[in-house]
């Protein structure tokens, strides 16, 4: 991407290309933070026990990061406060740099569905919903929110959804990936079948600590590893909402599938069809070729962006997923975000540019 | 009328184990009283239901007994439609997945033994990979240096998950015994279900647990990789049975990427994973999981950028291609010879051996 379609806009703005982020990470100054919207009950619940997840730490990560808060090391604002923390910085960092026309918003730190208590999960959930439309969409119009869900409690996720349908600045629902069960298992289905019903897209960033290792061989012992498994469970995410009949049962759900990359899904579509040729008396719920179910249901957002030896390789690689499935996002203010000008490393057609960089996310979010 | 005019090297083929009453007469006394005794039934993996079609291919199947069961149908199924030279047999037997080592080491030494006498011994086409009780790499040393001396066994096997990611220090031994001996490390499909097949859990379907195992395959990749397994051991080779190549390219533009930000962490890894994973890593043709039309294949080849990856394998008696189609569709005419034949050869030091 050139400059100057971006960062500056010498071209008239009718033609000028603003970009659709659609990973960005807010987060609160600290926990306390969401106390507001948390009942007494929860808060105190918060102050002494804590979010409490299935890994070894009280805080603090078993996989250390590549930084501190695994973010850049600009992104700390001036004035305090974590990482992604602080909105007017954010602004000048990121939105109004990259003329950000709009940016989804993906809060990790309060990950209420990952919580192991039930009831903790989610008063999580309810007031991240609550911080997301106060301190930022409400203030900032460009900031879009995803509805956290408890997804462990599919009743309990139906409510939140409900609670914010037909407010504009939720446009999708986020669940975390690494779940208890695969998210293809029928005990999460009430939630897609109101995603449907609401024509909300599911948004579904890496995230979770499931319980199991990372790998189906078990736990790696680094981060060079850990991150790169990560991305591998979205393929088997995918795997599993269309092998379990998950997007055949709902054909008009929308999978946004955030912050996993997109070079494996041609392979993944392969392999499954491959599979189906033996297996299909198996799955005899499924009426297509699984890769057709890839093609139809599901959205990748393209950060971290794949890298090819030969730059040219990235075009093959996106003709064979279908250039209207990316969605670009930057994943700001994490380590290896990516900067809209310079990530991806080969040429583009200006159509193409802008269904990457914007048409296609305004069409998945229906945003006006 | 074989269909390719050279010999072909047929990499990954399972004759079949009736259960562990046919290993009886190679266990030791302590051994078969426990598997009589205790009623040790035929621990066939997981992944391969006997019923399952993907198992065996329909006119693979014999009206009685097992897929694969009978040397003669092996020899008329497997070796003659393809004029096949060289064919090695990878047992998949679960014993390796037993929680007692011992008992799992006894039934990989009677394993091994019975694949010489029963099928080595009578077909002189015939090679094995080395069964071992992995949970127990000092167990699994002790098998390799019993089976070894003997040269038709090839390889050393592992499946793909068991309780340690293969990278993992504590299994360095294996390694250093099979760079000694000149044996590659081949890792097939097959869990020893110590861990969910998926980071996010348990699958409801066997196609799932089949689809996932790809992203198992590159977690080992990557444990060995990055825990430097081909620095300390520069002259071993590594074989993926039935993890198809379609990923391929992904894993390495990915695996660089990653190595280029996170070198500070793994600083003995003193090369990209794309250099070590060319250099260092074969893999079967069946299943190729790769794109049906020619041009597509052709891509997807040229971005992998390695002609030595490919070993022609019929993986039979799983149904993976019908009649003798058996060469991915679309697989280049250039690297036929390659494919069927060559790579092999350079692989394995101990194919080049006979020819």
């Amino acid at each position: 991407m050139s400059a100057s379609t971006l960062a500056n806009s010498i071209a008239p703005d009718r033609d000028r290309l603003r970009v659709i982020d659609c990973d960005i990470h807010p987060a609160p100054r600290s926990m306390a933070e969401l106390d507001r919207w948390l009942p007494e009950r929860w808060r105190q619940y918060r102050r002494e026990y804590g979010i409490r997840l299935r890994q070894p730490f009280a805080t603090g990560h078993p996989y250390p990061k590549a930084t501190p808060a695994l973010s850049r090391y600009d992104s700390w604002p001036p004035n305090g406060g974590p990482p992604g923390s602080d909105l007017d910085f954010m602004r000048r960092q990121h939105l109004d740099l990259y003329d950000i026309e709009f940016g989804m918003l993906q809060p990790l730190a309060a990950r209420g569905m990952d919580e192991r208590n039930p009831g903790f999960a989610e008063a999580v959930s309810r007031a991240v919903n609550e911080w997301t439309r106060e301190e930022w969409t409400s203030r900032e119009p460009r900031l879009k929110a995803a509805i956290a869900v408890p997804g462990e409690d599919a009743a309990a996720s139906v409510r939140e959804i409900e609670r914010w349908v037909g407010q504009k600045d939720f446009v999708q629902i986020s669940m975390v990936t690494r779940a208890l069960e695969p998210l293809g298992r029928q005990r999460y289905w009430p939630i897609y079948e109101a995603a449907e019903h609401y024509g909300l897209p599911l948004g579904l960033h890496s995230l979770g600590t499931s319980g199991h290792p990372v790998t189906g061989g078990g736990w790696p012992s680094f981060y060079f590893e850990e991150h790169q498994a990560v991305a591998m469970s979205l393929a088997a995410m995918c795997a599993s909402f269309i092998l379990e009949g998950v997007v055949e049962r709902f054909p008009r759900l929308r999978i946004v599938v955030i912050e996993g990359g997109f070079g494996w899904v041609p392979a993944l579509g392969w392999r499954m069809d491959g599979a189906w040729k033996s297996l299909k008396s198996e799955v005899l719920h499924l009426r297509r070729k699984p890769s057709e179910y890839l093609r139809s249901n599901f959205w990748f957002t393209t950060q971290p962006v794949e890298e090819p030896e030969q730059p040219e390789h990235l075009r093959t690689l996106i003709d064979w997923i279908g250039w209207d499935r990316l969605l670009f996002a930057t994943d700001y203010p994490h380590w290896d975000s990516d900067d809209p000008r310079y990530a991806f490393k080969c040429r583009m057609s200006d159509a193409e540019r802008r269904a990457i960089f914007a048409e296609n996310a305004r069409a998945v979010y229906a945003l006006a | 009328m074989p269909v390719f005019d050279i010999a072909p090297i047929d990499c990954d083929l399972h004759p079949a184990l009736p259960g562990c009453q046919a290993l009886l007469p190679y266990l030791e006394p302590h051994w078969r009283e426990v598997v009589t005794g205790r009623g040790v039934e035929d621990l066939d993996l997981a992944l391969y239901p006997r019923g399952a079609p993907l198992t065996a291919r329909p006119d693979w199947r014999p009206q009685q007994g097992l897929a694969g069961g009978r040397l003669e149908a092996l020899r008329e199924q497997a070796l003659e439609p393809f004029g096949t030279g060289i064919a090695i047999c990878n047992l998949l037997f679960g014993a390796p997945a037993l929680h007692n080592v011992d008992m799992a080491a006894a039934l990989c030494r009677a394993a091994n033994d019975w694949m010489a006498r029963e099928w080595l011994d009578r077909e002189p086409r015939l090679r094995a990979g080395i069964l071992v009780p992995v949970e127990d790499p000092g167990l699994a040393v002790e098998e390799i240096e019993r089976r070894a001396p003997d040269r038709r066994f090839v390889q050393v096997l592992l499946f793909g998950a068991g309780e340690t990611l293969l990278g993992r220090r504590v299994n360095w031994p294996i390694y250093e015994a099979a760079q000694r001996h000149g044996l590659p490390i081949a890792i097939h499909a097959g869990s020893a279900a110590r861990h969910a097949p998926t980071a996010n859990g348990w699958p409801t379907y066997l196609i799932e647990d089949h689809v996932t195992f790809a992203q198992t395959f590159q977690s080992q990749l990557l444990s060995l990789i990055g825990e430097g397994v081909f620095t300390k051991f520069p002259r071993l080779r590594v074989v993926l049975l039935e993890s198809g190549f379609g990923w391929v390219p992904n894993f390495l533009w990915r695996g660089t990427k990653m190595w280029r930000a996170m070198r500070k962490e793994i600083p003995w890894v003193d090369r990209s994973p794309a250099e070590i994973f060319r250099e260092h890593v074969r893999i079967s043709i069946q299943p190729g999981d790769a794109p049906a039309d020619p041009a597509e294949m052709e891509a997807l080849l040229e971005m992998i950028g390695c002609d030595d990856l490919l070993l022609f394998a019929t993986d039979y008696p799983h149904w993976r291609f019908d009649g003798v189609a058996a060469l991915p569709p679309g697989l280049p005419a250039r690297l036929h010879l390659r494919v069927l034949r060559e790579n092999a050869l350079a692989i394995y030091p101990r194919l080049r051996e006979t020819v």
